[in-house]
């Protein structure tokens, strides 16, 4: 399997929407536990080590590369 | 454009004593009421309508008018005008700092009689609608008409109207309130207005320039010239460029609206200071709306009943489809024809549009203007990742584009059969290229304003026999209409026999493969608030 990229969701805004209410009222600390909880989630759903690997590259590209 | 101005007059219902019993008063001139009041007296209403000003064509209001909008305005015998006058447009881009991170386009097919939108001044909407009232015999237009006073009883309501010569009062079957997002009838009637208001300004500059940019939506996050906030530029007619910039909640709404602090912002924009302002002023949105659109003899319609942010151009765009979606039904009702449930439809329905609306109008101000740093974080993600991945293009929010709402409605009959494509019941209508016999194009939408606008029958022949008052399009080899590029076949799914049973305001009430007579019965019962 390869990451999927192309948009799965019928509605991507409710979908962002959905997280965004997620974090509504958390503290900014209580906001990145609750990412990671999230991630770690969405990681054992894949549950499968090649796609979240390019996951973390896609997602790490947009954080330290390109400058 | 200057402000046109209109002289107030005195009307013989101001010298009575009791008041002058109307069917309908529609209190307002502003988009919304104008349209009503076209369609209610296109269909054979008398209409008193009022205003209380006496001028129209101040201020940066709507530009953007949808698809929809100007289907309906074509039903009114307007939107030659407002097509030969507004600047079309389909492509909206928007940009990361300087790179483009998403392209759409509203309207990739061809074969629809309108764009997906045009930029016009409100000012010129208004003006044209205006031109309009004034061939229509049919509406009694009063200027500098004021409702201050409501008095509802079992079967009318009275308003009290200030004047320049002081008060009369009006009595109506029904009084339409398209009086603004301010509206006194809301307060009259004593219905709370809730929401979200959003806490970030935005400045919005119309400028005057020569200008080479294509006619397409820019929207930019984060732009060199205007760092860590949103920026929009917009062409307009006459060479007015709408220009928005997000300005914080802190900013000092006084001190940025002055054309001298103004003057270098857009000048970092635009790299030179060749332009000058139309307009200048700071606004904050809010999203809100009434519980009911209803209140007795009351009927609440446009920015009165709802309001949301300029992001995604709902506001006039879903006035004119409130206004649409009622001019018939309250003709039915007044007719006799229809009673209270009929009405009520009119609460679903729009009560449903004003909440997806809302809820677009909301996503996007969000993401526009984000409420926490996590927030931030997450639409600083998605405009990152939209660089590469397709599914975080779909994520960048800078407004969802006004389009007709699909109703979950009472009025609607379910499919019995299984269909492939097409409207679904509870939605509008979609355009398709067609020839007459004599082989000269024509659209749907033509056909089914010739039809009469009222219920009309949608059929590839050949399909049914018509009920009583119901109008028809009769697409087929030998029918009137012929479907040569099959796009008609396509957007219906339309087999041999199949009909759409199409409402006065265009939507689908019910469909068939094969049509008997009592289904169709039932189905227009139905549909006119009957079962
Ligand atoms: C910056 C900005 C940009 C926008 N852009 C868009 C866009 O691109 N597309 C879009 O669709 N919408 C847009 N909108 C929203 C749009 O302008 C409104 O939704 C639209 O004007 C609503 O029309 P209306 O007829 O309901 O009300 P209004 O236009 O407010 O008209 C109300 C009328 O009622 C009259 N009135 C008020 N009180 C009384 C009374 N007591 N008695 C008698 N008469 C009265 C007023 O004089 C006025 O003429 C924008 C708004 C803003 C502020």
């Amino acid at each position: 399997m390869t990451l999927s990229t192309t948009s799965n969701f019928a509605d991507p805004d409710a979908a962002y929407r959905l997280i965004v209410e997620a974090h509504r009222g958390l503290s900014d600390e209580q906001s990145a536990a609750l990412d990671a909880a999230l991630v770690l989630t969405l990681a054992n759903h894949i549950g499968d080590l090649g796609v979240l690997r390019e996951a973390v590259e896609l997602a790490k590209r947009g954080v330290v590369g390109e400058g | 454009m200057a402000p046109a101005a209109f002289g107030y007059r005195r009307h013989p219902d101001q010298d009575r004593h009791d008041p002058a019993r109307h069917p309908v008063v529609v209190v307002g001139a502003g988009p919304v009421g104008l349209s009503l009041s076209i369609d209610l007296a296109q269909r054979g209403q008398s209409v008193v309508l009022l205003d209380d000003a006496d001028r129209i064509g101040e201020g940066s209001r709507a530009i953007c008018f949808s698809k929809r909008s100007l289907e309906v305005w074509d039903r009114l015998g307007v939107a030659d005008r407002m097509l030969d006058k507004g600047v079309i447009w389909q492509v909206g881009k928007i940009f990361l700092r300087d790179a483009m991170v998403y392209r759409f386009d509203l309207l990739p097919e061809s074969g629809h009689k309108m764009p997906a939108f045009i930029n016009l001044q409100q000012y010129y909407a208004e003006a044209f609608l205006l031109d309009r009232v004034q061939q229509l015999p049919a509406i009694d237009l009063r200027w500098r008409n004021k409702v201050t006073g409501l008095a509802q009883h079992n079967d009318h309501a009275v308003l009290t109207i200030a004047t320049p010569d002081g008060e009369y009062r009006l009595a109506a079957d029904y009084v339409v309130a398209c009086d603004g997002a301010r509206s006194a009838l809301r307060g009259l009637v004593g219905a709370e207005f809730e929401g979200e208001v959003f806490e970030d300004q935005f400045l919005i500059a119309d400028v005057k320039m020569q200008a080479e940019f294509p006619t397409e939506r820019w929207f930019w996050f984060d732009p060199p010239f205007h760092s860590g906030q949103s920026a929009l530029l917009h062409r307009q007619p006459d060479n007015v460029w709408r220009i928005d910039l997000q300005i914080g909640a802190d900013a000092d709404a006084a001190v940025e609206r002055q054309p001298e602090n103004v003057r270098p912002r857009i000048e970092r924009m635009l790299g030179h200071g060749d332009f000058s302002f139309e307009w200048i002023s700071v606004y904050k949105f809010q999203c809100r709306r009434m519980q009911r659109l209803l209140h007795s003899r009351v009927i609440f319609a446009g920015d009165s009943a709802h309001q949301v942010s300029p992001f995604g151009a709902r506001g006039a765009n879903s006035g004119l489809e409130d206004g649409e979606n009622l001019a018939w039904k309250l003709d039915l009702v007044l007719r006799g024809k229809a009673g209270a449930a009929l009405l009520s439809s009119y609460d679903v329905e729009r009560g449903q549009a004003a909440d997806d609306n809302i809820r677009a109008s909301t996503r996007s101000t969000d993401f526009i203007a984000p409420h926490s740093a996590q927030e931030r974080r997450l639409r600083g993600a998605v405009l990152q990742l939209a660089k590469e991945a397709d599914f975080a293009k779909r994520m960048v929010n800078a407004g969802r584009l006004s389009v007709p709402s699909v109703y979950d409605s009472p009025l609607s009959t379910p499919d019995a059969e299984a269909w492939a494509g097409g409207p679904k019941p509870g939605a509008s209508m979609i355009d398709a290229p067609l020839a007459r016999t004599d082989g000269a194009a024509c659209y749907l939408s033509d056909a089914f304003v010739a039809a009469g606008r009222g219920f009309t029958l949608l059929h590839a022949a050949n399909g049914a026999a018509l009920p009583d008052g119901v109008g028809e399009i009769r697409i087929g080899r030998d029918a009137p209409l012929r479907d040569n590029a099959g796009h008609f076949a396509q957007r219906y799914d339309a087999s041999p026999g199949a009909a759409y049973l199409l409402r006065p305001d265009g939507y689908v009430a019910a469909r068939f493969k094969q049509p008997t007579p009592a289904a169709l019965d039932a189905a227009l019962a139905r549909a006119r608030g009957q079962a």
